[in-house]
């Protein structure tokens, strides 16, 4: 297995041509092309101020300006939530790879978790625009933070890609069960809410939930005034990502000589 | 000389689909460390068993055998896209496995890109196919439109750049599954003209095909795959021989089980009652000729004062069959039975092509032969010295009937033969010819085919 994950490093040229085609394609042939990197984002935001802050007008303590706190948490939800739903069908869709060419099937969910990255780093300069505008109050030692968030963000959505790519291949049902199970995951993160509005009951469950730590790390980060308190939390979650992520790999490893027989 | 691929007792085992849970529960496949074993398969397919061979470098291997042989799985196996059940399988040195070409190919960017991606899904690195990308290109004949998005190719462009691309790998080991099918003539020389590079560079080749001229020609060894297992492996020339004269063995068989049944259809319905039992598209019997003779199907007709009790094809050793060799002696031996004494009968024979057109078709009163008496059991042998036929399958007419035209029986294209010929001349008839030249005009022979000449097995 280790060896594996090693010969996954030599494989670094053609994930990143595989990202860069991924992309390149995503938007082939429509007419804004790349800027939908940006409108995707900023019109799922609008979408969502609309409705919080207009319609339900049921706003928390401290979430002004609401747009700004709804888009710290919707932005690298966004990348996690594709990344899984897309990686679900990955190698029954890329099945023409594995069946017909030597080639190392993790790739395929890899290169599908980093092609949201980017398109997740594509939405930051419209957060960045944000933040000035609303005048955010920043910490330069804070931002230093948020590469280590996004690291773990990345680990963790690495793990969960490579073992429902992997599972989705024997249990097709999964790709429609996960589709359910992430719009409860959305709402059972504090994304759109802040923390201290969960119910007791609920912060235990919160707690388990890896999601919510990215998300109160991305909002204590970019949006709350004051020190960021959470890292400990962050740093464990980062722990557990790594150990997750090798598990998923582990699995992935075992299940790999199936993948040409089912996909 | 070294192995380039070593496979020592390879099996392959798929299990057959239909029963979906293959995992008594999720957490069961997880923890259990042996996933594929413990499946208890309810049935299960080896598509490859107990396969041992090499290959030595620098040789080519071709691997011949009917559809679902197990030729493909074999290949994959060699590629590393399939681990073997059991058994194992060393390939030394980089593989380039033409399997399915241009799978990688993403349909909605460039023939350019994907040039790109699919080097490097092959192994190549960006600096490598930058220095062969106009050698690539140029191979597919595709210098207009590699801009062009890979989804508006033809299949025929999509072929040739996925198989330019993998064949500019530059491997060691060279692994062909049945692709020289793509592209036109001029295309299926450039490749192989490819191939015979790759040769004379001293890579191995492991060539998976139908065409078994291909393996005479360009294969230092043959193999022969049946039903997954290795039936004969040595000379091209004599596993080829091998393999034709077991496919003809097959078709052999087909053959005779066809005659057979045809023959039961028309002897299941008794003379004395004709046309009672008229089933339409299956041979039936009637006392009466049809209307339209040339418009007949198969059937069979005829007073049975003279019957026809067995009509047997003679090949050249004198033994029935139904697959005979162009150039061949040929015979048709009709039995005959006639219980009571009789003076007038003629003796027919028509011989006509799949599509129906007659070949030949002579009488004895036409030879000038005038019937004196037949009684009893009796024989009629009609030899033909050389069979000058094209290849094809034949249908045979026999026939026992009056001079006037009074049939007492007669069999309507119940016989099927089948003619085999290493030359794909066309027509109807081969008249024995011979080719000259003046010295002005030079060609090589080539050991494809001998015009003319009975072939030798």
């Amino acid at each position: 297995m280790l060896r594996n994950l090693a010969t996954l490093f030599r494989y670094r040229g053609l994930i990143q041509s595989l990202v860069a085609r991924e992309l390149k394609a995503r938007y082939r042939g429509s007419v804004l092309g790349f800027f939908w990197s940006f409108i995707n984002p900023l019109m799922l935001l609008l979408i969502y101020t609309f409705v919080f802050a207009y319609i339900m007008e049921a706003r928390a303590e401290g979430t002004d300006p609401y747009a700004l706190f709804l888009f710290c948490g919707i932005l690298p939800w966004t990348w996690f939530s594709s990344s899984l739903n897309e990686s679900a069908g990955v190698l029954i869709s890329g099945g023409n790879l594995i069946k017909k060419v030597l080639f190392p099937a993790e790739v395929l969910p890899i290169v599908t978790v980093l092609a949201n990255m980017v398109h997740f780093f594509f939405g930051l300069p419209i957060l960045v625009i944000f933040l000035i505008y609303f005048q955010a109050p920043l910490s330069p030692i804070e931002l230093l933070w948020f590469p280590v968030i996004v690291a773990v963000q990345l680990v963790l959505t690495l793990g969960f890609a490579l073992i429902l790519s992997a599972l989705t291949v024997h249990f097709r049902d999964i790709r429609d069960l996960l589709a359910n199970l992430l719009t409860l995951w959305f709402f059972a993160t504090p994304i759109i809410y802040p923390w201290q509005m969960a119910p007791d009951f609920g912060k235990w469950f919160l707690n388990v939930n890896p999601f919510t730590h990215l998300a109160i790390s991305y909002q204590e980060v970019l949006f709350f005034d004051g020190p960021f308190g959470h890292w400990r939390w962050l740093l464990a979650l980062g722990i557990f990502s790594v150990a997750f992520f090798l598990f998923a790999y582990f699995i992935f490893d075992r299940l790999r000589d199936t993948f040409a027989e089912e996909v | 000389m070294t192995n380039a691929i070593e496979i020592v007792n390879a099996s392959k085992i798929y299990q057959r689909y239909g029963h979906r849970r293959q995992f008594a529960t999720l957490k069961s496949a997880l923890l259990s460390r042996s996933l594929v074993r413990d499946l208890n398969p309810t049935e299960t397919f080896a598509a490859v068993k107990n396969v041992t061979f090499n290959v030595l470098k620098g040789q080519t291997l071709g691997v011949i055998g009917r559809n679902g042989s197990g030729k493909s799985t074999l290949l994959k196996l060699v590629a590393g896209i399939a681990k073997p059940t059991t058994g194992t399988v060393k390939v030394d040195g980089r593989v380039s496995a033409l399997i399915e070409l241009g799978a990688g190919f993403h349909p909605e960017i460039s023939g350019r890109e994907n040039v790109f991606i699919n080097g490097i899904m092959l192994g190549l690195t960006k600096r490598e196919i930058t220095r062969r990308f106009d050698e690539i290109v140029e191979f597919a004949e595709l210098e207009e439109f590699i801009d062009a998005p890979v989804k508006n190719y033809s299949s025929g462009m999509y072929m040739r750049l996925g198989f330019a691309v993998a064949i500019h790998v530059d491997p060691d080991v060279l692994l062909v599954d049945e692709v020289l099918a793509v592209g036109d003539e001029g295309f299926t020389h450039k490749c192989l003209d490819k191939f015979s590079e790759f040769k004379r560079r001293g890579k191995t080749i492991l060539l998976v095909t139908h065409s078994l001229g291909l393996v005479e020609k360009f294969c230092d060894e043959a193999l022969w795959m049946d039903a997954g297992r290795m039936k004969v492996q040595g000379d091209p020339k004599r596993v080829v021989g091998a393999y034709v004269t077991d496919v003809e063995r097959s078709e052999e068989q087909q053959l005779a089980a066809g005659d057979a049944k045809a023959r039961d259809a028309t002897i299941s319905v008794s003379p004395d009652e004709p046309s009672s039992a008229v089933l339409p598209d299956h041979p039936i019997e009637t006392a009466e000729a049809p209307a339209d003779m040339f418009r007949a199907t198969e059937g069979r007709w005829g007073s049975r004062e003279i019957e026809i009790t067995a009509v047997e094809l003679l090949g050249a050793d004198g033994i029935a069959g139904h697959v005979f060799h162009t150039g061949q002696p040929f015979a048709v031996r009709v039995k005959l039975r006639a219980p009571v004494e009789m003076d007038d009968f003629v003796i027919g024979i028509g011989l006509f092509n799949a599509e129906g057109v007659c070949c030949y078709g002579t009488n004895t009163s036409l030879e000038a032969f005038k019937s004196v008496r037949v009684l009893g059991n009796g024989d009629v042998t009609f030899s033909i010295e050389r069979l000058d036929l094209v290849e094809g399958t034949y249908k045979l007419d026999v026939a026992v009937h009056k001079l006037d035209g009074y049939p007492y029986d007669y069999h309507r294209l119940l016989y099927t033969f089948r003619v085999k010929s290493r030359t794909k001349d066309v027509g109807i008839y081969r008249p024995a010819h011979a080719w000259s030249f003046s010295p002005t005009v030079q060609f090589v022979k080539t050991d494809d085919a001998e015009p003319g000449e009975p072939t030798e097995r």
